[in-house]
């Protein structure tokens, strides 16, 4: 394997009282949909917010793309290059959808390729780009969170369950434009429980259980054994 | 690269009482004056009572506008903010007791230089200030709202044992600069000179904040930042730096609205910024949390109603604006224009 973009060593992380992470071991491979997956409240989430620096890590390291960013302050890590996408899709319902996207062009204004691009992959955006977010229907918001981390170029990608809860034609485009984001070049960590979505979009997973890594490995070889399923995630693809 | 599937949704229109809704503060602020205009006998006692009420809301929305930022966009309760008031006042009227061949000339544009000269001192003082209390006295306390009341009162009580040591324990009487004494008369009614000037400052403070907050990118990121603010540092934003300018811009409003006060009371005391407080809290409690455009119609109404009953029945006028805040709160728990969710 090429150096990973991303490299976490030993984890732990708490929150309050509550020893959430446990050692996490996680490589995300460079150009790559890396899926972390597992059964709700092992986890996931925690693993990706303390990669974005809104967790601190007590103990292990978080390496990306060379550096060590475990103590770096959330906007810092934001700027190195990673892009998140929260579980809550974390949009300003307040501002318009305009404003949501000029807010994410960090660096300046907003390249318009880039924009007339993320048009054709989301064009509710278009639709909507002068009403207010809070407007937007749930999978509307859910397409203006991922365009809103993609409409500058990122290294790394960090999305939380992006079709949760959302109707089918609007999974498959959201599932159109990670594989979009992953043609570009991008690396992808990509936290799912859609296992078809999973299965479609994942190149290497890794199955998480009480705040540590239980599996890794490639996504194929996940979905090919019915018994492994089972065993780390108490339910076998096939059911779905 | 493929294309989604053709987006073409369709458009209903929204009912009359939907497309009112959002008016519906502004509205109310209206209603008010209508209702104020029912009530009062003679139209030009009513006109000169609603000036009066414009300039009293306006020099409180410039008090309020920057702690209902401040709070709204890391939480901060901030008990000291009267403090800038009065440091405002003190550093502005020294400032015109300066210029006194200025202001005592009658001579409008003059009278206009010089405070303007003492405003600006007023906002470089109470900025430098609320930098200094930033650091020293809120960063200890982020994500503690006891600890934040505490502290916070203790620093106003600071600064005002300091305002005595400064500049002695007498309230200082001042008076206007010549061109802005008396009245001018409109329509049978006397309009205050000086008023119509605090309804001009005040208006040109709102449209400059709004333009700030609804068209640059600055304005952009404190918007966001109220509303989520751990959002706003994953795009890649230090709020923190952003919340320390947001406290020294509220700070500095804060003085400006000392100056105006002072002058509009004609008489300052070191403890005029914690009296006036309880109005600023009651703007920013019924505008919403956060809410520059609420905490402004919040300020308007509020200044209005005081004037029309203490005029109608002055008894009434301490309870009139607790009542109005308990209205709001009724009809509107989080505030007129809520901008900041439940925590």
């Amino acid at each position: 394997m090429s150096d990973p973009i991303l490299k976490l060593e030993g984890v732990f992380t708490n929150i309050a009282q509550y020893h959430i992470l446990q050692g996490v071991e996680l490589t995300v491979p460079r150009g790559e949909v890396t899926m972390l997956l597992g059964r709700n409240g092992v986890g996931k989430t925690t693993t990706l917010r303390t990669i974005i620096g809104h967790w601190r890590a007590h103990q292990g390291s978080v390496m990306f793309d060379g550096q060590d960013i475990t103590k770096l302050p959330t906007p810092a890590i934001a700027r190195a290059g990673i892009g998140f996408v929260p579980e809550d899709m974390g949009i300003f319902a307040d501002l318009t959808v305009e404003e949501n996207m000029i807010l994410a062009a960090v660096s300046g204004a907003i390249d318009d390729n880039r924009l007339q691009w993320l048009f054709t992959v989301f064009p509710a955006l278009e639709t909507f780009w002068k009403k207010d977010a809070g407007t937007l229907s749930g999978g509307q918001k859910q397409m203006l969170s991922i365009a809103r981390a993609m409409i500058e170029e990122r290294a790394l990608y960090l999305i939380d369950e992006p079709t949760k809860g959302l109707a089918p034609a609007i999974i498959t485009t959201m599932a159109r434009a990670i594989k979009e984001l992953k043609q570009q070049g991008a690396s992808i960590l990509l936290v799912e429980q859609n296992f078809a979505v999973a299965k479609a979009l994942g190149d290497s997973a890794n199955v998480m259980d009480d705040g540590r890594m239980a599996w890794s490995g490639q996504m194929a070889e996940l979905t090919q054994d019915a018994e492994l399923q089972e065993r780390l995630m108490g339910l076998s693809m096939e059911a779905h | 690269m493929s294309a989604a599937p053709k987006h073409a949704p369709t458009m209903a229109q929204m009912s009359l009482a939907e497309r009112l809704a959002p008016y519906a503060p502004i509205l109310l602020v209206v209603g008010l004056v209508i209702a104020g205009f029912v009530a009062i006998p003679a139209t030009s006692s009513w006109l000169t009572l609603t000036v009066s009420g414009l300039a009293m809301g306006m020099m409180i929305f410039i008090m309020a506008s920057g702690l209902t930022l401040v709070f709204g966009l890391m939480d901060v309760i901030n008990f000291g903010h009267g403090a800038f008031v009065s440091v405002g006042a003190f550093v502005g009227v020294s400032f015109l007791l300066l210029l006194e061949h200025m202001t005592g000339a009658p001579n409008l544009l003059w009278n206009l230089t010089a405070l303007m000269v003492a405003i600006v001192g007023a906002m470089a003082a109470t900025g430098l200030m609320g930098y200094a209390f930033e650091r020293v006295i809120v960063k200890p306390v982020y994500g503690h709202h006891l600890k934040q009341i505490l502290v916070t009162m203790g620093g106003l009580i600071v600064v005002e044992q300091l305002i005595i040591v400064l500049w002695g324990p007498e309230e200082i009487y001042i008076t206007r600069p010549e061109a802005l004494k008396g009245a001018i008369t409109f329509a049978g009614a006397a309009l205050e000179k000086y008023r119509l000037v605090a309804v001009a400052i005040g208006l040109v403070v709102f449209l400059a904040m709004r333009y700030t907050l609804r068209r640059t990118k600055i304005g952009l990121i404190v918007r966001a930042g109220v509303e989520n603010g751990e959002m706003v540092q994953a795009l890649g934003y230090n709020l923190r730096m952003v919340f320390i300018g947001v406290f020294v811009a509220g700070s500095a409003l804060a003085g400006l609205g000392g100056v105006l006060w002072g002058l509009y009371q004609e008489v300052i005391t070191a403890h005029m910024g914690n009296q006036t407080m309880i109005l600023v809290f009651i703007v920013v409690i019924i505008g919403g949390l956060g809410s520059v455009e609420g905490c402004f119609i919040g300020a308007l109404m509020v200044g209005l109603l005081q004037n029309y009953v203490a005029f109608l029945e002055p008894k009434a006028a301490l309870i009139s604006n607790i009542a109005l805040m308990v209205a709001i709160l009724m009809w509107r728990p989080m505030g007129m224009i809520p901008v900041v969710k439940a925590k």
